[in-house]
């Protein structure tokens, strides 16, 4: 459903992204792996229409996304949890929910919807976003993402510098994304929380895609992780 | 006279000027703190407000109060539609760069200033008050006579209006969607446009705000002032003074700068001379950027 395929990115003059293709189809949680700088985070931006393609296309169930202007991207049903959270710092808990649900015009039965998933916003609700500990802080990044009822989701990093208990809840939350039939692309530098929910990894180094591999089949074969990770 | 009596008087005409240029300065705050631009054009279109504000009363005939109702519409809404199109030509091409923003908006700055004289004239235009009575000031009533022992009714009538105003803008920011969205914009523009905020939508809308405000202060003074083209670098410079010394981008420290400032300036002024109260200020800014740098209530930078 959402389809990359061939995109150039540039910074200035400095090339980040070359070629880059990937999908990712409903229900399906895709993984980005590489190293520091390889060009996962801006395949995303990339995707969102923050770091715009000089060529190639982006299409989400055909209808091309590069060619609108980034703040329609998100309008198709595209949630970002950006990496290091971006919350709207000195606004409430409540005020960053409700620019997500103003994304797509989503009301009352949303932001119910994603209390439930994350209680301890609730009882944070009137709170300032700069005062809630890391794991509130990024359950209120996925919660505002999730706001807008994504079609696809992209994770940046989202288990970054978390409490183990924080992270199996967030985990939790993906997985059951899956079963919605959210497609999911993931962004994540430890493996073991990668193969343990991912359906298939894509490795990126210097901006180029270089292998893609099931991760099912990652879990027996540690080769490619080595190649293009460099840790075990 | 005694001090008592012209103490009040100048408390009264500093908050006349205090109130003025709080929704000044607010308009000039609320472009930095979203945009990050220094509009330096910021008080041409205070200038401009205040003569689209004679045309418009000088065309309307009848009652003074209704071409002063009709100013008071007309001219924010045409001057921030002219800041809109300026941000829309000028700015949003220059990408916001810091540095060549204030360059532009020091061109833009000219090209009213010129456009109005060439418009209007150069002669120093008067509005006439809506209305106008005469207050006595009851604590002295009938114990003295002179210039200064009264005040009029549109110069309170200035003072409500500027804080009416004043809590609509704090309304308008804290709990509209309108609001909303400018204040996430202000946070982190990337992180808003990635949740569907037009950003430049929300720019333009921003730049012509600002300048409406200005506009609006510029229609509630121009009865008691008078307009001419070149009465945008006294609120130009007050308004930098009142947002340096608040705090770049914050609301609360703009609303008490300007008081102090204002209140400061209308007493110095009647006490002393102007000039003398443009230097004190001036100096407090100066103080303030060596000790404070962020403004009294401004946040650090992160």
């Amino acid at each position: 459903m959402l389809e990359v395929k061939g995109i150039n990115c540039f910074y200035g003059d400095v090339q980040v992204l070359r070629d880059m293709s990937l999908t990712a189809q409903q229900g399906e949680i895709l993984c980005l792996l590489g190293r520091n700088g390889a060009g996962k985070t801006t395949t995303l931006k990339a995707i969102m229409g923050i770091v715009p393609a000089r060529s190639g296309s982006i299409a989400l169930n055909g209808e091309s996304l590069s060619t609108l202007a980034g703040h329609e991207v998100p309008k198709r049903g595209i949630g970002y949890v950006p990496q290091g959270r971006r919350l709207f710092a000195e606004m409430t808990v409540a005020e960053n929910i409700e620019v997500g649900l103003l994304t797509r015009g989503k009301g009352e039965e949303t932001r119910e919807k994603v209390l439930t998933l994350f209680p301890r916003l609730r009882d944070r609700y009137r709170q300032r976003a700069e005062t809630l500990s890391g794991g509130e802080q990024q359950m209120l990044a996925m919660a505002r993402a999730l706001a807008i009822e994504p079609n696809v989701l992209l994770l940046d990093e989202p288990t970054e510098g978390l409490q183990p208990s924080m992270i199996s809840l967030i985990r939790d939350v993906v997985v059951s994304l899956k079963e919605q039939n959210v497609a999911t692309i993931l962004v994540e530098q430890r493996i073991d929380a990668v193969l343990s929910i991912a359906d298939r990894v894509v490795f990126i180094e210097n901006g180029e895609r270089r292998d893609e591999a099931l991760a099912a089949d990652l879990k027996d074969n540690l080769d490619l992780i080595h190649k293009y990770v460099g840790v075990s | 006279m005694d001090l008592g009596p012209q103490l009040m008087l100048a408390s009264l005409d500093g908050a006349v000027g205090a109130a003025v240029l709080a929704l000044t300065a607010l308009g000039l705050s609320l472009v930095f703190g979203v945009m990050r631009v220094v509009n330096v054009a910021h008080g041409e279109f205070f200038m401009l407000g205040a003569m689209i504000a004679w045309f418009v009363a000088s065309n309307i005939g009848g009652h003074p109060a209704i071409g002063f109702v009709g100013a008071l519409i007309i001219a924010p809404l045409l001057v921030g539609a002219i800041a809109a199109s300026a941000d829309w030509l000028i700015l949003k091409r220059l990408d916001y760069e810091p540095e060549a923003t204030i360059v532009a908006t020091i061109g833009l700055l000219y090209i009213l200033q010129q456009g109005a004289l060439v418009t209007f004239g150069p002669v120093a235009q008067a509005v006439e008050a809506p209305f106008n009575h005469r207050i006595e000031i009851p604590w002295f009533e009938g114990s003295n006579v002179g210039w200064g022992l009264f005040t009029t009714s549109y110069k309170l009538f200035v003072i409500a209006a500027a804080i009416t105003i004043l809590l609509a803008v704090w309304l308008l920011l804290s709990r509209t969607k309108m609001g909303l969205v400018m204040r996430a914009t202000q946070l982190d523009r990337e992180t808003a446009q990635a949740f569907g905020i037009p950003v430049e939508k929300v720019y333009a809308l921003t730049f012509g705000f600002g300048a409406a405000l200005a506009a609006l202060s510029a229609v509630l003074i121009v009865p008691i002032q008078q307009a001419d083209y070149l009465m945008g670098g006294d609120p130009l410079l007050l308004s930098f003074i009142v947002v340096i010394i608040g705090g770049l981008g914050s609301l609360r420290g703009t609303l008490i700068a300007a008081l102090l400032i204002g209140m400061s300036d209308g007493i110095i002024s009647v006490f002393f001379t102007p000039t003398l109260a443009k230097i004190i200020a001036t100096l407090v800014v100066a103080m303030v950027l060596v000790f404070r740098p962020q403004g009294l209530f401004g946040a650090k930078a992160q």
